[in-house]
């Protein structure tokens, strides 16, 4: 039986993972390191004619806590849903999440992670404060802004191509409570949308929404605003959030499931199920930050090609992403999950993806014109000042990326100082950066 | 609960100690590797154990470490009331047959070893009148089979070790309690084909803690294997030789 790795979006590389405890070990001479597998694309699949990959996580401690500080120190292979648990009934939560807790620390680092709140705070990057990591001579070095400040920039959203992280250590938040305050609302189309999205992160410090691509003309974009912020201890309930209960999809699901049609009344149903066109409530932080986790293994649903989701970010210049859903309805993409959000100041990972504008995520199946679909809009992206997600892609070509992406040249730079060979590497790198396999 | 644990580092050692710490229970560490030991004990700290942790070095494969281990263990605790031994080596069958070196470094930790180690321990135990003697043998040790028969030996002979244990010192105060982990998945066993019913190593840390907490002498973890193991123990001879597990 030969050993397989797949990642979420059901990319598939043959090769297996080396687990350890003792990830110093493990990773002297290997050319990749993975967490939870939770990127879609083949960003932490082996290049080919690799065979293996670093498993990191049985590398689960955490090696330093200051509840004063909210300094915190931990193997890479730790995952965010340990650190929620572990952390957030003692009042501390991480500095930026992604929508997923089933990622790792060292995943977080390699993808630069972002979320609801980068208007206002950035990626997780601008949180680390110290790196330690083993790096492509086999040698195991710490980095910060202070020690190799190239290497640790480069390494913040590398996508794991600068060295192995063994350790992460960044700064956890005080939360006034371990809820929510979420303020939803019904919008019309993408314009109020982008405007409720800027003027909400004025005053919020978590703003999101999902828009109904499907919806044409004047109702293009509609969809639901999502703003929130921890509640004060006054606002919460006396009690801390239970656990929910999980559903897992059983097995995956035949490809006609999905069609425009049943996407159609998904989104159709999700719009109309917002009754009020304004909403405040109480939440639990998990289905806030992370609704997709009630349903394990959901990526099931897209059948056995599995699927791609299109995450980009437009600089804001007068419509762009209605030029931008304009191209996609076009083209026939359908996504039944769209997510819109602003995006703040570029941080200072080399390749880190958010910078100032208009961020769009959507899943789609994978089909036979998915790569004709994500090459359309990679034209589009680059021709509005655009760039995409690394983490999210599998199609994007090199000529592309490099279109979109001034930075490479810089990031290429520092990865040949401290790789000169070219030992470390991945799928992804070789499909989009054009590494040698 | 005052435990001191051998082998906390890695695995259902690892899951079950954050298990005790989270709910604040003291805890001391014996492991070979004091750096790495000291990295558990800061992990066990964060996550809530009662007091600052101790370590000591302690090796199966050198029977004159246990004692000084269990004394410092002793002396931090302010006398235990529980050990718990989750320590061993693993190779699979083939691996065993090919490396004597290997074979003998595995009968001499999982079974010499390991009973020196819990008769020192049981000798403090009972001097102050009883307490908990948790040890991870295997449903290897279950039935002789064709994968685990050197494993599954020294697993054999801890197992029986246990039960006249728990015989022979239970009236003075001794529980002892043997854990028969199926397949579980942990760095141990990575790298093999997981077999339908393999467990995680959290869950498998819950049922010992339950297990150790209500007194039991036996437990199979996780508990489905109790009932696949009835059966295998119970399948004639000329079955056993015809199939693989």
């Amino acid at each position: 039986m030969a050993a397989r790795l797949e990642s979420w979006g059901r990319r598939i590389a043959s090769g297996a993972e080396i687990l350890s405890e003792d990830l110093e070990r493990i990773t002297r001479g290997r050319a990749l390191s993975r967490g939870l597998g939770r990127s879609y694309g083949d960003a932490s699949l082996p290049a080919p004619g690799t065979s293996e990959v670093v498993g990191t996580v049985l590398a689960d401690r955490v090696l330093s806590f200051d509840a004063d500080t909210g300094l915190l120190c931990a193997e890479a292979g730790l995952s965010l849903r340990e650190i929620v648990r572990v952390f957030l009934p003692r009042g501390f939560f991480v500095p930026v999440t992604p929508g997923t807790m089933f990622v790792t620390l060292g995943g977080m680092v390699a993808s630069d992670v972002h979320g609801k709140n980068h208007h206002r705070d950035g990626c997780f990057g601008a949180h680390v404060t110290r790196l330690r990591l083993r790096t492509a001579d086999d040698r195991v070095l710490s980095c910060s802004r202070q020690e190799h400040p190239e290497l640790f920039r480069a390494t913040l959203g590398g996508m794991g191509l600068t060295g192995h992280v063994l350790e992460v250590e960044f700064r956890m938040v005080r939360v006034p409570s371990a809820w929510i305050v979420c303020d939803s609302e019904r919008i019309d189309d993408i314009e109020a949308f982008i405007a409720g999205l800027k003027d909400a992160g004025r005053t919020w410090p978590m703003t999101m929404g999902w828009i109904d691509c499907l919806a044409g003309g004047a109702h293009m974009g509609r969809g639901i605003l999502l703003r929130g912020r921890w509640a004060e201890r006054d606002e919460a309930p006396g009690y801390a959030p239970r656990p929910i209960p999980r559903l897992t999809v059983p097995f995956l699901f035949p490809e006609w499931v999905l069609n425009r049609f049943s996407i159609r009344i998904f989104n159709e149903v999700y719009y109309r199920a917002h009754l009020w066109r304004h909403r405040r409530r109480i939440m639990h932080p998990e289905p806030f930050f992370y609704p997709l986790d009630m349903i394990l293994r959901w990526n099931r649903i897209y059948g056995r090609r599995g699927f791609t989701q299109y995450q980009c970010v437009l600089p804001e210049q007068g419509g762009s992403a209605r030029r931008f859903l304009e191209r996609l309805t076009a083209l026939g993409g359908a996504s039944f999950l769209c997510v819109i959000k602003d995006c703040g100041a570029e941080g200072e990972g080399l390749l880190s993806f958010p910078k100032p504008g208009i961020s769009i995520a959507l899943d789609m199946a994978v089909r036979d014109d998915t790569q004709r679909i994500v090459d359309a809009l990679n034209d589009e992206v680059i021709s509005l000042g655009g760039r995409i997600y690394l983490t999210k892609d599998s199609f994007t070509r090199p000529e592309h990326f490099r279109a979109m992406e001034p930075r490479l040249p810089e990031f290429q730079r520092v990865r040949r100082i401290w790789d000169p060979e070219g030992r470390l590497k991945s799928a992804l790198a070789v499909r989009v950066l054009g590494d040698r396999p | 609960m005052k435990a001191v644990l051998l082998g906390a580092t890695k695995g259902m050692g690892r899951a079950l100690a954050r298990l005790m710490a989270e709910r604040g229970d003291a805890l001391f560490l014996l492991g070979r590797d004091p750096v790495d030991l000291a990295k558990s004990a800061r992990d066990l700290e964060v996550r809530g154990a009662r007091g600052a942790i101790g370590v000591a070095a302690c090796d199966l494969e050198r029977a004159d470490s246990f004692a000084p281990a269990l004394d410092a263990a002793d002396k931090t605790l302010g006398g235990f009331d529980t050990v718990i031994v989750t320590a061993g080596l693993f190779g699979t069958q083939d691996r065993l047959e090919e490396d004597p070196t290997l074979l003998a470094r595995l009968l001499d930790a999982n079974f010499r070893g390991t009973i020196l180690f819990c008769e020192a321990a049981r000798k403090r135990l009972l001097l102050r009148r009883g307490g908990t003697l948790c040890v991870f043998s295997s449903v290897a040790g279950d039935r002789g089979r064709k994968p685990v028969a050197l494993y599954g030996a020294t697993k054999a002979g801890l197992s029986h070790y246990l039960e006249s244990l728990d015989h022979r010192f239970r009236g003075a105060g001794l529980r002892t309690l043997c854990v028969k982990p199926g397949f579980v998945k942990t760095s141990m066993t990575a790298g093999l084909p997981a077999p339908p019913f393999a467990g995680e190593p959290e869950a498998v840390a819950r049922v010992v803690l339950r297990a150790l907490d209500r007194g039991a002498t036996v437990v199979y973890a996780p508990p489905i294997w109790a009932v696949l193991m009835l059966v295998i123990r119970n399948l004639p001879r000329f079955v056993m030789r015809r199939v693989g597990f």
